[in-house]
């Protein structure tokens, strides 16, 4: 489609070629961020929604569109047309450039990681041979904005949370890179399409058998690095009330939440590539219904996968108690780091073996 | 050389977890806390000072007002103290009315600790199941004194009045809730108050086992919990700790079994005790004690339906006379005028009554001086002691258990700032 779109420009004449690239690149990049950020404020949605059920209330329906109630899907709408309009107090004392500063800083590399994810064996913005690399790469970039966040307040709550927040994200990186250096092992590539492709051959060889270990790690580490529940003890609710972003308002604020919702969908998309086959179908091999459209791959497989995930995120924020800090660092460090190494050697010896 | 202070960070009295206005001055290493200063008194409402001012039915609803989720065991406390004073003897039906209630209240006390307990500890879903069981008890106080949760129902001499025969219906059939899901829900209160107490009374185990289920067993909350706010029994005791405090450092002191007062010396229930003395024994001493109170409503409910009665004293120098013979008996009228007007005369002494108050011993001291005002009233409130033990209890620990201890005393700023 995208080469269509580039005869098309060509047959102008008169465009340079760079422009052409380039114009087909933003269009790419469009492509890939509206449905995004749609899918970012309507995880916020969803997650009123579900925990609301699992609270035995419903969670908004009020809000609709054109005075219609539809069921408060309008509430996503409001939210950011209240944020935009909301005043940006920076405190006194703050650091005014830092300040609003540190909300790009989050935001900016959970955006740019999704340049490398594929979401079918031809749909990628840019097929680098090391893009897991690059995924992780950004995400450690993710910190700063964090950091930044709580040291620009100039307020004792956000300096603690912010503290506490980059030592966990960073401890539990390294559980999660040894997580997915398991899957480059089992794989033999750092390309995301190659790996998804390695998973060919219905659902028992998908990554998540052999790796089984190394896939619960990956999801609560991933878990850990969001600050979700339980490990949200950076914007701790009852202990340091909303933590490194408790002086913002307005417009930063929703910058950083969308940056937390967006490395969400991120980590659940990424999981759903390298362990659950991402768009292969669950019904390849299978005798009947393999056959029929079940059995075709599709970019909608890979959404439901992620769905999973997501939901699971919704589901210990509503459950699970908040660890306390020193019990964090310690599941990062003592528990999930040792159980990680031991795995690669075994996956190691799979791949020797021949099975992987 | 500058002098190095400690971090002071002021978990101020604007904060979710600060369970009503605790201004808490932490002084903090790192993320160790080295001492912790509670600066109460952000609650003040001069409730002494106002009782000094008013009769003894009319400061009343104050006490409900002190600790604000339990409402009818502090009446109960103040309640007790006047008929001490009185030497006024309370119909037996009317003592089977408060204990049933006392142990209403000590299941509502309950859980709103555990939803907020474990709403500031992290599991937020618990907050709202508890609510939900909430709902049904204030239906109770609602059917028997108007209010649902201040009802000012106990009064010197027994009760306000007898159990109602219908319980309030829901109504009103709108294009949100068909006459199907209303019936339903209008299911259990076809029948009398009793019947609806009843009917909470079977349904309660099976949600206490949901909430045990979520948390008992679940190693998050036990990591949190456990080892936090460690009493040893010989220092709870120095403290002056009550209740389930008390009771979750081993020893074995509760008032119903050991100063029974109303009809608990002939009602069939156990204490709880827990052995280490933190947060996660109290935890479960409470949850214990719930289903313990299940079990006293039950008997109650029992000896309630089998034994209609007066539920006042007939001394009307003390208690009103129904309307009825007020308007047609003289003296009646004559009583209540004076009652309305001037309330009763105390004969001069002082009394002091504690009640087993979901939280710990609560108790009231008058001093009359032969008017009808009190002289003197005081409130022993059980809080105010657990959070003098505050300091000693949360040093050493992290700033997360700040929060958990704050939990685990059951803290209500009514009571401790009066």
């Amino acid at each position: 489609m995208f080469d269509a779109i580039e005869n098309w420009m060509q047959g102008f004449g008169w465009l340079p070629d760079g422009l052409i690239t380039f114009s087909v690149i933003m269009l790419k990049i469009v492509l890939l961020l509206a449905p995004l950020m749609t899918a970012v404020a309507y995880l916020t949605y969803a997650e009123r929604k579900v925990i609301g059920m699992m609270q035995v209330r419903l969670g908004p329906n009020r809000v609709g569109l054109f005075g219609y109630r539809i069921w408060g899907l309008g509430q996503p709408l409001a939210d950011a047309v209240k944020l935009m309009f909301k005043e940006i107090i920076v405190p006194s004392g703050a650091n005014k450039g830092l300040f609003l500063f540190a909300p790009v800083l989050a935001m900016a590399p959970a955006l740019a990681a999704w340049a490398v994810v594929p979401f079918g064996s031809e749909m990628v913005i840019a097929d680098v041979n090391a893009s897991l690399l690059y995924v992780l790469a950004l995400t450690s970039i993710g910190v700063y904005g964090i950091i930044i966040a709580g040291w620009a307040s100039n307020s004792k709550y956000p300096f603690i949370s912010a503290m506490r927040a980059a030592a966990q994200i960073v401890s539990y990186e390294i559980a999660m890179g040894f997580a997915l250096v398991g899957v480059i092992l089992a794989a033999g590539s750092l390309n995301l399409g190659q790996i998804v492709a390695g998973q060919e051959g219905g659902i028992l060889s998908w990554y998540w058998l052999p790796l089984l270990p190394l896939f619960v790690i990956y999801f609560i580490s991933g878990v850990a690095e969001t600050n979700r529940a339980p490990f949200d003890v950076a914007e701790g609710e009852s202990e340091i009330v909303a933590g490194f972003h408790v002086e913002y308002s307005g417009m930063p604020f929703a910058v950083f939440f969308l940056a937390e919702y967006a490395n969400m969908i991120l980590i659940s998309l990424l999981a759903a590539l390298m362990f659950l086959g991402g768009w292969l179908s669950p019904f390849q091999g299978v005798p009947v219904l393999g056959d029929t459209f079940l059995g075709q791959d599709s970019i909608l497989w890979l959404f439901a996968k992620t769905s999973i995930f997501l939901f699971l995120y919704l589901w210990f924020r509503a459950t699970f108690p908040r660890y306390r800090y020193d019990q964090i660092m310690r599941l990062g460090w003592k528990v999930f780091i040792p159980i990680t190494i031991v795995w690669l050697l075994v996956v190691a010896l799979m791949v020797l073996a021949g099975w992987l | 050389m500058a002098e190095i202070r400690n971090f002071t960070l002021n978990f101020g009295p604007q904060h979710p977890a600060a369970h009503g206005v605790l201004r808490l001055i932490l002084e903090m290493d790192g993320e160790m806390i080295v001492r912790a200063d509670p600066h109460i008194g952000l609650l003040h409402r001069g409730t002494e000072k106002l009782a000094e001012t008013k009769h003894y039915v009319q400061s009343l609803p104050y006490m409900d007002r002190l600790d604000y989720v339990s409402m009818m065991c502090n009446e109960h406390a103040y309640v007790m103290a006047a008929e001490k004073l009185l030497q006024l003897e309370v119909p037996i039906r009317a003592q089977y009315i408060r204990v049933m209630f006392d142990e209403i209240t000590r299941i509502l006390n309950h859980l709103l600790w555990i939803g907020a307990h474990a709403l500031d500890v992290g599991a937020m879903t618990m907050f709202i199941y508890a609510f939900r069981e909430r709902e049904d008890l204030m239906d109770c106080y609602e059917a028997v004194s108007g209010a649902r949760l201040h009802a000012a129902y106990y009064r010197p001499g027994g009760v306000y009045r007898d159990l109602p025969d219908t319980m309030p219906r829901f109504e009103g059939e709108s294009k949100w809730h068909s006459a199907d899901e209303i019936q339903a829900l209008n299911g259990n209160r076809d029948g009398s108050l009793l019947d609806f107490i009843e009917d909470f009374t079977n349904r309660f185990p099976g949600y206490v086992d949901e909430y045990e289920t979520l948390l008992t067993d679940n190693r998050i909350w036990k990591q949190r919990l456990v080892d936090v706010g460690v009493m040893s029994p010989e220092r709870a005791l120095q403290m002056g700790l009550t209740g389930p405090m008390l009771r979750g450092s081993g020893i074995e002191w509760d008032l119903r079994k050991k100063q029974p007062y109303e009809v608990y010396d002939r009602l069939d229930f156990d204490i709880p005790v827990g052995t280490n003395g933190d947060s996660y024994d109290r935890y479960l001493v409470r949850m214990e004690e719930m289903r313990q109170s299940n079990r006293i409503i039950k008997q109650c409910i029992e000896w309630l339906r089998h034994n209609p009665g007066p539920v006042m004293a007939e001394n009307h120098k003390v208690t009103p006379p129904s309307r009825l013979q007020m308007k047609e008996d003289m003296e009646a009228l004559i009583h209540h005028f004076k009652l309305a007007s001037e309330g009763f005369m105390v004969p001069e002494g002082e009394a002091y009554a504690a009640v087993e108050h979901p939280k710990g011993e609560f108790g009231i001291y008058f001093l009359s001086d032969g008017a009808n005002k009190p002289y003197r009233m005081k409130i022993r409130a059980p809080g105010f002691a657990h959070l003098a033990a505050m300091d000693e209890m949360v040093r050493g620990h992290m700033l997360a258990d700040v929060v958990t201890v704050i939990g685990t005393q059951d803290i209500v700023f009514g009571e401790i700032d009066r």
